[in-house]
């Protein structure tokens, strides 16, 4: 996560973003209030990131994203040490470095917070990856409690009839197990609220990505990586609305102030896939030495660009719908389409691919991508090989030199 | 033995066995990855379905579509469908497993230039009602996908008497294994991976035949088989593909007397049950056998399976092939090592890529593993 600049310098201040303090403040209360949900009587559950969290919300269950975590434990820079453990637990060093980090951190409550709170139960969506699912197996017998399997069918050429019954049906039994495992019987007026705020917060969500269309943009792809934070782990809430309409002011406010987040931005680029966590700051200043800004990126939309399948007088069906459809779980010829849009959209010059040895599903399919990309839209992509949260896997001096070779390219 | 010709000759031509039959018969060849693929609906519509294992030798063209960090295995296939190895392939079929599964299939389908391409996009869980319910409707559409692809008609009796002869072959199979777990001696472990890996590409009835007499073979042979001092090991893992593996373990003085391997028991295991619907049928055995570990029947399903086998089978020890960078695998092992550790069972982790290394390092570490037990 980002990390102020240092104070003193007006023309940094002005840039920054004034939300991030309110943002911080959020979180620790939620971390807080997740990790004396013991002593508060409150149930917890852990659940991935693109899981169908609304209906926790409604049960009154505090959601627990250990992917979140793992971000954190990223921007701490404390992911070697983490990972490093979890070979020695006999985890391959190959393995998503979140997972390794996370299942290291449950055995020594490490990690910038102490650990996360023990749960309840887990809840493993696998429409951003099959990972998920043994890193959830290896949590359920480590922690010894239920573990509820979301499944999402992938999508390669059609989301087909029978998928939809299937992530229906499950929406039932997600239902029944919350019910068994709280004790009590869902609120079905409660889980609209919940489901009609989540649908708000999404939209404002990308109501704030969406600023960036003006040129040059008010923020870049490196402060939503920060903001996001709220949409994964607390939609569903008023929280998140309340934040996202004064981020989304602020904003705003830039445009008309005409502040741009990179000072005399002359490149616009969208990046793909997840954030190298320990090097956002770096490789945010090393765009902007460019005067390059990454305006957009194909990860912090994953969590509004399906709200158009969400429908709040069906909430339950039409979210079963929704969480099958999310950018990660569908082909790499349907991720392009996206991809196409979004260069429309957000008037792009370049793309910059991380190509992420932690997510496979992310990554293969990249070299693909280029070329339709390169083909279809003479459209300039550098990929860069590093890994979101093991720095052993980021080396510097090479990444340095392919981002000053492909911007030398896109200035000529 | 004679018997065994067959099966290596097989083994050792895929491609040239593949054309020769499409040749022969003038019928199609659909190609399919994993045991999750229902090969009796494949068979069923006259085709011959191949299981694709992967190019040997170099891999270069894969290259500019999978990152380094991709398993060897995907790399290999996709090596076998750019290079041409395996043009004689009419379509494919991908069952939905692994992360690396699921975008080589959208690779594929954009590269490989097959004339059809279908997803079996199976559930993840085969555990719950909802998943046995998905599950068969998987099976129906495939069942259609695949008429139309190759413009036939799976009729409920073509489709009975391919699921009795995979059947058959099943229990053939299995009593293989079981006279071997027996009586080691009585077959090699490079014949019994010969006769596994042609099981999947050969014309199935002519399989049918050849294994009856292997079988009867077999049985002739018990009287005179002395018995085995190897070692009994237990192979643990995903695809076998490395037959010489077989070999260096015989050499050490171990034999392997069962296994828990897409290329082996997962194959054969289970029984498709003779119901009112065949395809329902079809796709309920899934939920019976032992799964691979992309698949969840429950969080300790693995660990406790491969304890029972080691203990069934009287082995002193379990081999995990491992390929570098397979998730689902590595994800596994520690805990599967654990449970075996509980009950004071051996185990070694040998990593192998789509070929053996040709240095002696794997000898050397499986000579002491054996020689520890």
């Amino acid at each position: 996560m980002r990390s102020e600049s240092s104070p003193g310098d007006p023309e940094k201040e002005r840039r920054k973003i004034k939300c991030v303090k309110k943002m911080k403040d959020i979180m620790i209360g939620y971390y807080m209030e997740a990790k004396s949900a013991a002593a508060t009587g409150k149930k917890v559950a852990w659940i991935t990131s693109g899981g169908p969290v609304e209906p926790l919300i409604a049960m009154g269950v505090i959601p627990v994203y250990p992917e979140n975590h793992g971000a954190m434990i990223g921007a701490g820079k404390m992911g070697v040490d983490l990972c490093e453990k979890a070979e020695e637990m006999g985890y391959p060093r190959d393995l998503c470095s979140y997972a390794r980090a996370d299942i290291a951190c449950s055995t020594v409550n490490g990690g910038p917070i102490g650990g996360l709170p023990k749960p309840d139960f887990l809840i493993c969506c696998n429409n951003i990856c099959g990972t998920v699912l043994k890193w959830y197996e290896v949590q359920a017998r480590y922690y010894n409690v239920p573990l509820f399997i979301f499944d999402t069918p992938f999508i390669h050429t059609e989301f087909t009839n029978e998928a939809r019954t299937y992530v229906t049906r499950q929406m039932e039994d997600y239902i029944m197990f919350l019910e068994e495992v709280c004790g009590i019987k869902m609120d079905h007026d409660k889980m609209n609220d919940v489901g009609k705020l989540s649908i708000q917060s999404m939209k404002l969500w990308q109501d704030v990505l969406d600023t960036t269309m003006h040129k040059p943009a008010p923020m870049s792809a490196f402060d939503a990586f920060f903001h996001l934070a709220l949409i994964v782990t607390l939609r569903g809430t008023q929280i998140v609305v309340d934040y996202y309409i004064e981020l989304l002011d602020e904003m705003k406010q830039r445009i008309a102030g005409e502040i741009s987040m990179v000072p005399d931005e002359q490149y616009r680029l969208l990046w793909d896939n997840l954030p190298v966590w320990y090097k956002t700051r770096w490789l945010s200043e090393k765009f902007a030495s460019h005067h390059a800004c990454l305006v957009a990126d194909t990860y912090t939309s994953a969590w509004s660009g399906v709200v158009h399948l969400l429908d709040e007088n069906n909430i339950l069906e039409s979210m079963a719908m929704a969480y099958t459809s999310v950018y990660i779980n569908i082909s790499i010829d349907r991720m392009f389409e996206k991809i196409k849009t979004m260069v429309k959209k957000y008037d792009i010059d370049g793309m910059v691919m991380h190509s992420n040895r932690s997510c496979k599903p992310y990554s293969f399919g990249q070299y693909d991508l280029r070329k339709m990309i390169a083909n279809e839209m003479n459209l300039p992509v550098l990929i860069i090989e590093a890994d979101m949260v093991d720095e052993r896997s980021f080396s510097k001096g090479q990444i340095e030199t392919r981002i000053d070779a492909f911007m030398e390219l896109l200035k000529q | 033995m004679n018997a065994l010709n067959i099966f290596h000759e097989t083994a050792n031509n895929l491609y040239a066995c593949a054309e020769k039959w499409k040749k022969a018969t003038g019928k199609k060849v659909v190609g399919y990855f994993c045991t999750y693929a229902p090969e009796e609906l494949i068979y069923a519509a006259g085709a011959l379905p191949y299981r694709i294992f992967g190019s040997k030798g170099n891999i270069t063209l894969s290259d500019s579509h999978l990152q380094s960090y991709c398993c060897s295995f995907a790399r290999a296939c996709l090596e076998e469908a750019l290079s041409g190895k395996i043009g004689f392939l009419d379509g494919t079929v991908f069952p939905h497993t692994c992360d690396t599964i699921q975008r080589l299939s959208d690779i594929w389908r954009l590269n490989a230039g097959f004339s059809f391409h279908i997803d079996v996009v199976l559930p993840v869980k085969l555990n719950t009602e909802s998943a046995k319910a998905y599950n068969t409707d998987v099976f129906k559409k495939f069942k259609k996908d695949l008429e139309a692809a190759l413009e036939t008609e799976i009729t409920d009796e073509k489709l009975r008497q391919s699921i009795r002869l995979y059947n058959s072959i099943r229990k053939a199979l299995a009593e293989i294994y079981t006279m071997r777990s027996e009586l080691p001696e009585i077959i090699t472990g490079k014949d019994m991976h010969a006769i596994i890996q042609a099981s999947m590409v050969m014309d199935r009835n002519h399989l049918f035949e050849n294994l009856t007499t292997v079988l009867e073979t077999l049985k002739g042979n018990k009287g005179s088989t002395k018995k085995s001092r190897k070692k009994r090991l237990v192979l643990a893992g995903g695809i076998c593909s490395q037959p010489d593996i077989h070999t260096i373990i015989e050499d050490s003085g171990g034999a392997v007397v069962w296994d828990d391997l897409c290329t082996g028991t997962r194959y054969f295991s289970g029984k498709i049950d003779d119901t009112p619907d065949p395809v329902k049928a079809i796709a309920d055995r899934y939920f019976e056998r032992a799964v691979c570990p992309a698949k969840h029947v429950s969080n300790t399903y693995r660990g406790e399976n491969i304890v029972r086998i080691a203990k069934e089978r009287n082995a002193g020890g379990v081999i995990f092939l491992f390929y570098k960078f397979c998730d689902p695998h590595g994800f596994d092992y520690p805990y599967m090592k654990s449970y075996l550790d509980k009950e004071k069972i051996p185990s070694l982790l040998v990593e192998v890529e789509n070929q053996l290394p040709a240095d002696g390092t794997i000898r050397t570490r499986l000579e002491t593993f054996v020689e520890m037990i």
